[in-house]
């Protein structure tokens, strides 16, 4: 396993807005990694770094072991960028569309069409190459635009919010596509020799569900890593900590479990309400609820410990509210 | 029981051949707050702005505090407010300029109800703050802030936290709870899923069809077909393979590191163990996970 993407106390400012400080990472190839923040946390910034489209303040960055200021051509030619707004020309079809990414990228004739089939039926889109872009759905939209991104065989992937706006089915075929990319060699030659490492993937996302899809999450705030790990890594500190209640009605439910000793906050969500309890306090509190609700009341509540999801981990993270 | 807030009859939108809401029929009571789930083209802004009665409906009808909502769309804007997707700030003017603005539009030049707005969504004191300025959860509650200007007692919510964090989010999301238990009733539209876990009941559209609508646990106990695991085997593809294969499991899935699958109701875990040993897997660790509202719609999308 090598280390494909390396960034060593990365910091930008843009005039007093301090968009990236003392960011680090070390991405290996066949590693998916996740950066997870809101709009303004640096996540966008960091990949910008990393392509070389913008000059740290400090810090520098490396791309399968160049230099990201200083052998930029090199970092180029390993990289895949899908960016969030994509664009194809929509009446060119599926084939002149990766065609003409292909030979932008410097692709001779004899190269580019095996290279260009190679790609579309890796992606499923073999059967739909002599299809108007324009015609497409937005699934096969994105894998499209993934297939661009692919067509150097490039070595380390960026993906800015990869799967915002497609369907969950879509979603899915998405990541066995990028799971299938990282684990096996992507490109293997018709040989099957040139074996090489897997791919190296960073992507961006505001939120969880994507996010523990990832081998590894970043949480990003105000510019600021704030926490890293692999999902089960992350949720394993909360553990034991969170419990669901449910019961009518929630409103007046939530002022009695906002004061059972134990509790450190509380989440409303549609139908439940989810505690974070101090660890080793949820059996406490449980019986705390029941208490307070005896069977008499009327008042049914439901209360059990749950899982702690990424979302749980973040909220904790952050500690203030906004 | 007063009578619902909004009620559509087969209600359909077609943009020539293409049919992008395809007879949807429900009630929104009063207080409630109702998501519409659905990736991006499936109908939902298209449900809403029928609703707003920015379109016509093609077929079928929408009623909105008992006024038609396309011929009587004067009546019934008075009474909903909007926060779209793409809601537009003067990012060169502040907080409490672009608030007035926009509640200028619906006559209100009330230098108090300004004041109340900005309090209600926690933006009091911020109000000579410039709107480029904010981040993007401040932005998100000022926007909230013009939809709420002229007190409206239905709010339509077009994917209101896109591209904030979960606490942000977590913050805008109790602001919201806090409109409902005013009566206020909220409408909103998300193709995350995480999100419409905030919802009270949720809706799932795909290709212009509502294809369920309720609780969110309810959708979770009637749709998702079985229980759920999670299960660490390596190498995950060879493992996905094996499972796909095995017998009493109903649906499998990559999870980032693991795999997520759906099996026969009432699978023991020593029984599981063993039918995955048998098809060939090297089990690392298996455990019990929780239904999603995402398992609900692959398996909405597979019937």
């Amino acid at each position: 396993m090598t280390v494909s993407i390396v960034a060593q106390h990365l910091r930008k400012t843009f005039g007093a807005t301090l968009a990236v400080d003392d960011m680090n990472l070390n991405i290996a190839s066949g590693e998916i990694y996740g950066l997870v923040g809101s709009d303004g946390a640096g996540k966008t910034t960091t990949m910008r770094l990393l392509v070389g489209a913008l000059k740290p303040d400090s810090g520098d960055a490396s791309i399968c072991g160049y230099s990201v200021g200083k052998q930029t051509e090199q970092v180029r030619a390993q990289l895949g960028y899908l960016s969030q707004r994509f664009s194809f020309y929509e009446d060119l079809t599926v084939l002149e569309n990766i065609r003409f990414f292909a030979e932008v990228r410097g692709l001779s004739r004899q190269e580019w069409l095996p290279r260009c089939m190679e790609i579309l039926s890796f992606v499923g889109l073999d059967s739909f190459k002599d299809r108007r872009a324009g015609q497409l759905s937005g699934g096969m939209k994105q894998k499209l635009g993934l297939a661009s991104a692919l067509v150097t065989r490039p070595k380390v992937l960026l993906l800015d919010e990869p799967t915002t706006g497609v369907d969950p089915v879509t979603r899915q075929d998405f990541w066995q596509l990028l799971i299938r990319l990282v684990s096996l060699t992507p490109n293997p030659s018709p040989d099957g020799r040139g074996e090489a490492d897997g791919v190296a993937v960073i992507l961006s996302t505001p939120y969880m569900d994507e996010a523990a899809r990832c081998h590894r999450v970043g949480f990003m705030r105000l510019g600021r890593m704030i926490a890293e790990g692999t999902p089960s890594q992350l949720r394993s500190n909360l553990e034991g900590c969170i419990v669901e209640v449910r019961g009518r009605s929630l409103l007046s439910l939530r002022q009695v479990v906002e004061k059972i000793k134990g509790v450190e906050d509380v989440r409303a969500f549609g139908d439940k309400l989810h505690l974070r309890v101090v660890s080793g306090r949820a059996e406490s509190v449980i019986a705390a609820l029941a208490e307070a609700f005896p069977a008499r009341s009327g008042v049914q509540v439901e209360a059990r410990p749950v899982p702690p999801t990424l979302e749980d981990v973040f909220i904790s993270l952050s500690g203030s509210k906004d | 029981m007063p009578d619902p807030v909004v009620i559509t009859e087969n209600l359909t939108r077609r943009f020539g051949d293409f049919v992008a809401v395809d007879h949807v029929s429900f009630t929104v009571e009063a207080g409630e707050i109702v998501g519409y789930l659905g990736p991006n083209g499936s109908g939902k802004t298209t449900t809403i702005r029928m609703l707003l009665g920015l379109y016509e409906p093609s077929e079928g009808k929408a009623t909105v505090f008992g006024f038609d909502a396309f011929r009587q769309s004067e009546e019934v804007r008075a009474r909903a407010g909007y926060m779209s997707q793409k809601f537009a700030l003067y990012d060169d003017l502040t907080v409490w300029e672009n608030l007035t603005f926009y509640g200028g539009i619906y006559g209100i030049r009330d230098k108090q109800r300004i004041e109340e707005t900005l309090a209600l969504v926690g933006l009091a004191g911020h109000g000579s703050e410039l709107a480029g300025a904010l981040s993007a959860g401040w932005r998100q509650r000022l926007a909230l802030a013009i939809a709420l200007v002229h007190r409206p007692k239905l709010l339509f919510l077009d994917e209101p936290t896109s591209g904030v964090d979960p606490s942000a989010r977590r913050s805008f999301w109790d602001l919201i709870y806090a409109l409902a238990a005013e009566g206020v009733t909220v409408f909103v539209t998300t193709h995350y899923m995480d999100e419409a876990e905030y919802c009270g009941r949720v809706g799932m559209m795909r290709d212009g069809k509502l294809l369920a609508l309720d609780t969110p646990a309810a959708l979770k106990m009637r749709v998702v077909p079985g229980d759920v695991w999670e299960v660490h085997a390596e190498p995950l593809q060879i493992a996905l393979n094996a499972c796909e294969t095995c017998t009493g499991v109903l649906q499998v899935g990559l999870a980032g590191d693991h795999l997520r699958m759906i099996t026969e109701r009432g699978m023991k875990e020593k029984d599981l163990r063993l039918r995955l040993m048998s098809a060939g897997l090297t089990v690392a660790t298996l455990e019990r996970g929780e239904p999603t509202l995402e398992d609900v719609f692959l398996s909405l999308a597979k019937g």
